[in-house]
């Protein structure tokens, strides 16, 4: 628990006075998406001393925490009350920080039904490009004062400013939870999962791979119990799949690297052997980094780039980024590899 | 078209004054071609109904009103005034309370009622692309017979439009369950000031941009104009329950709140109404309300059955935990609209008591409830003027009904200073200005307690990101740092954590 707000923003004001720009890092757990290596050249500003929990407010369903805190620390103060973070944020590696998970903005299995990482975010205090101190949002859920910058950080990758701490709505752990999986065939898979999302069950999770539907259930004891037996298969309260799949620690993204696309969930299914998850809205796909197919995002070197400096190839929209870019970063300090023309992929 | 204003002895700004007449002689004439005659509004009368939205005590003639019936007659609206330096301001069907669509005597008024067509409706990706002027309630309607609706709800949604939502991240009921507008839009397509066309999101999940969804939700029509939007549907819950506590005390009830959210569950709805505001509805509406409860809690379940009788047996042990002397439950339709009859005519009925009322509408933490409720009744005994209180107490979402007499002199004044006090409470206890309402140009000044001249600041940048020229819906939702001194704001913000001190109060 130390508070490293003073350093942090004294550090950020130094590199500008400089004219040194920074790499923001948290546990480094999330680097493979920005670049594939470090160039020694560059100036990491850590936050991975600055943790601790500040406020939890259980009543409340909110919890203010410093941006370098580990992932796992928060999942077990949560748990122990009875609560969790919504968005399932990976651990990659077993690692990954509280900062970085809302500045990479991936959320887990339950996306569709429980929202994305920023849906969570209530509040942020960030350094911009000005070293200087801002707060945004809150600690409430419905805030309307000012424009939404606290949202935006989400899935930003840093370059608009270090995160010193942030304010994440907290939901509790559900009742029961129940693990179904089913032998299905991709296409008969993919069909029940668009069938199932226009009824009312409690469905937090479905994901298809290898010939097997998983379903999670999760709710009140019997809503949960009612469901399970509508959806049949084989059943367990967790198998550690979901675990598995949020982290990325299955057998199908540990080969020669994976690509992903984000769909609308009824979405055709390619003739690939795509993994089906978000119920649909996700697709993966093992391919080498010089194999991906068209409309495919490799989830490794250049997926953060892709998204802000490019904005998906959606030039428009791109333009508008960089002056956000520019709004809160003018001389480009931060992650500047992300989006400056002149730093290399 | 306004008279220009004669300013004689000075000789400049009349030249520049006859300057703006020229201009907006040669715009009009180019929007006179571009628009159809029954969509460009230039008459008096025409433009009597657009001189304020929601809130009515704030009233400006628009120099004209534009309806594009199409987005490109609504992109060349957009151009015209961008080629001739003319401001603009969006407008929704103006049921907004702060505001927002407040029109400007030298400007153009767009609004975008005409722009009412549902587009597309995806059953199979449970979504819907609609025109910014569909009405909130319409799309609910719209997909029905599919078993499914749109969550948000705000109060107004039997007019209010899903542009003006995007534009206010419009909340409701509803919404400590199903969230806001920003959790239940997939995406948007908007045209920005300088033309060009945005398309963020769609019916999947996730944009592979920044989240510029999100800043759009709230932004109040200042960096763009919303001209579509992907919502998402959901399926109708099977069951629905409500039930009602009569409490003898506030405290009482706002603890029965934090217990209910603390135990884990998450109602649909969750609603308080103090004494004043349930006599008031009983004389109105006769709904049945116990009218000799301090408080009454509105708690609405939805789901599947069986969670919906677990989770209805827990709020009731947890209503008589603390204290309540009634518990209704209303489990046919028809008595769970007698239940809700009663908060819905809260305004309404509120309105019966006096003859102006001014509704606030900050944020607080949950936790907080009972202290600063009694906080704004001794405020309201201080002011001499009464207060309702009916609000969306899961949220901690406060809607303080002030009462007074505009036409009794200065009480206007002191009703507005009892309001800013009121506001002030809410972020020294952590919360916020506005929860739903907006900024608008009502909530300008509280905002400079809320905000820093450095946070101020980077909103004016973020502003010029879209809108160099800052014509979009000019002097709208972050207020200058000129304003905030006369104003004599105080940032109370400070830090990150509640100030524990309220002495000032």
């Amino acid at each position: 628990m130390t508070d490293r707000s003073d350093a942090l923003t004294e550090a950020v004001q130094n590199a500008r006075t400089a004219g040194q720009r920074v790499l923001i890092m948290g546990s480094g757990s999330k680097r493979f998406l920005t670049r594939a290596d470090t160039d020694p050249g560059d100036r990491i500003l850590s936050t991975e001393e600055h943790t601790g929990i500040e406020d939890y407010r259980k009543d409340e369903l909110v919890v203010t925490v410093r941006s370098g805190t580990p992932l796992r620390t928060l999942r077990q103060v949560l748990g122990r009350e009875g609560q969790m973070l919504a968005f399932e944020p990976p651990e990659f590696q077993g690692l990954g920080t509280v900062g970085g998970a809302v500045a990479a903005g991936l959320p887990g299995p339950g996306r569709p039904w429980r929202g994305s990482v920023r849906d969570s975010v209530l509040g942020v205090e960030m350094i911009n490009g000005y070293g200087e101190r801002l707060v945004f949002g809150g600690q409430v859920m419905k805030n309307v004062a000012g424009f939404d910058v606290s949202r935006l950080q989400s899935g930003a990758f840093g370059i608009f400013g270090v995160l010193l701490r942030v304010s994440l709505k907290v939901i509790p752990v559900p009742q029961t939870e129940r693990s179904c999986v089913l032998a299905l065939d991709r296409e008969a898979a993919h069909q029940w999962m668009i069938r199932m999302s226009a009824l009312p069950v409690p469905i937090t999770a479905a994901c298809w791979l290898d010939g097997q539907l998983h379903v999670r259930l999760s709710g009140a004891e019997p809503a949960v119990v009612r469901a399970a037996r509508h959806v049949g298969g084989e059943q367990s309260a967790d198998d550690g799949f979901w675990t598995a799949l949020r982290d990325q620690t299955l057998p199908f993204f540990r080969s020669i690297g994976v690509a992903c696309r984000y769909v609308p969930p009824a979405a055709a299914l390619l003739d690939t052997d795509e993994l089906i998850d978000w119920n649909g809205a996700r697709r993966w796909t093992q391919r080498s980094p010089d194999q991906v197919p068209a409309g495919y995002r490799r989830f490794g070197p250049g997926y953060a780039r892709d998204r802000c400096r490019d904005a998906g190839g959606n030039r428009a929209v791109a333009e508008y980024q960089h002056r956000l870019k520019q709004a809160f970063d003018p001389d480009s300090l931060f992650n500047a590899e992300l989006t400056d023309a002149d730093v290399a992929a | 078209m306004s008279e220009p204003r004669q300013q004689p002895g000075t000789g400049q700004p009349d030249l520049e004054e006859r300057g703006a007449a020229r201009t907006r002689k040669r715009a009009l004439k180019r929007l006179q071609s571009l628009l159809p005659e029954h969509c460009l509004l230039t008459r008096p009368a025409a433009l009597k109904p657009y001189e304020t939205d929601g809130l009515t005590a704030i009233r400006e003639r628009p120099w004209v009103v534009a309806l594009p019936e199409t987005e490109a007659m609504l992109a060349g609206v957009i151009q015209i005034c961008r080629e001739e330096g003319i401001a603009v301001v969006p407008r929704g069907a103006g049921t907004g309370l702060s505001g927002g669509a407040r029109p400007l005597a030298d400007g153009v008024l767009l609004g975008l009622s005409k722009l009412d067509r549902i587009l597309e409706i995806d059953l199979s990706n449970r979504a819907a692309r609609v025109q910014p002027g569909v009405r909130n309630l319409a799309i609910s309607e719209a997909v029905a017979e599919h078993g499914l609706y749109y969550a948000p709800d705000p109060s107004s949604q039997i007019a209010c439009s899903i542009g003006g939502n995007v534009a206010e991240n419009s909340g409701g009921v509803h919404c400590l369950k199903y969230g806001l507008t920003v959790h239940n839009i997939l995406g948007l397509t908007v045209l920005t000031f300088a033309g060009d066309r945005l398309e963020i999101g769609g019916p999947g999940n996730d944009p592979e941009c920044l989240d510029l969804l999100a800043l759009y939700c709230g932004s109040e029509g200042l960096l763009g104009v919303v001209t579509e939007v992907w919502v998402r549907l959901l399926p109708v819950p099977p069951e629905r329950r409500v039930l009602l506590g009569a409490f003898p005390a506030v405290a009482g009830a706002a603890d029965a709140v934090a217990a209910i959210i603390r135990s884990g569950l998450v109602p649909a709805g969750l609603e308080m109404m103090d004494r004043l505001a349930v006599q008031a509805a009983e004389a109105f509406v006769h709904a049945g309300y116990p009218s000799d409860a301090e408080a009454v809690l509105l708690c609405e379940l939805d789901g599947v059955a069986e969670e919906v009788a677990a989770d209805a047996r827990l709020v009731e042990r947890v209503f008589r935990d603390f204290g309540a002397s009634a518990v209704q439950t209303a489990e046919t339709t028809e008595e769970q609209a007698r239940l809700w009859l009663g908060r819905k005519a809260a305004f309404p009925a509120v309105g019966r008591l006096a003859p102006d009322y001014y509704c606030m509408d900050g944020t607080i933490p949950r936790a907080r409830l009972a202290e600063v409720l009694a906080r704004v009744s001794v405020l309201s005994e201080r002011y001499g003027l009464a207060v309702a209180n009916v609000f969306h107490a899961g949220d901690g979402n406060l809607h303080p009904l002030i009462l007074y007499d505009a036409n009794r002199p200065g009480e206007l004044e002191q009703a507005e200073a009892f309001g800013a006090e009121i506001l002030d409470l809410c972020v020294a206890v952590g919360g916020t200005v506005t929860g739903e309402h907006g900024v608008g140009v009502e909530k300008l000044g509280p905002m400079c307690g809320q905000f820093s001249e450095a946070e101020l600041n980077q909103f004016f940048r973020l502003k010029a990101a879209f809108d160099p020229r800052g014509l979009l819906n000019p002097g709208k939702a972050i207020p200058t740092l000129t304003r905030c001194a006369e104003v004599g704001g105080m940032h109370v913000h400070g830090g990150r954590l509640p100030f524990p001190n309220l002495e000032r109060f």
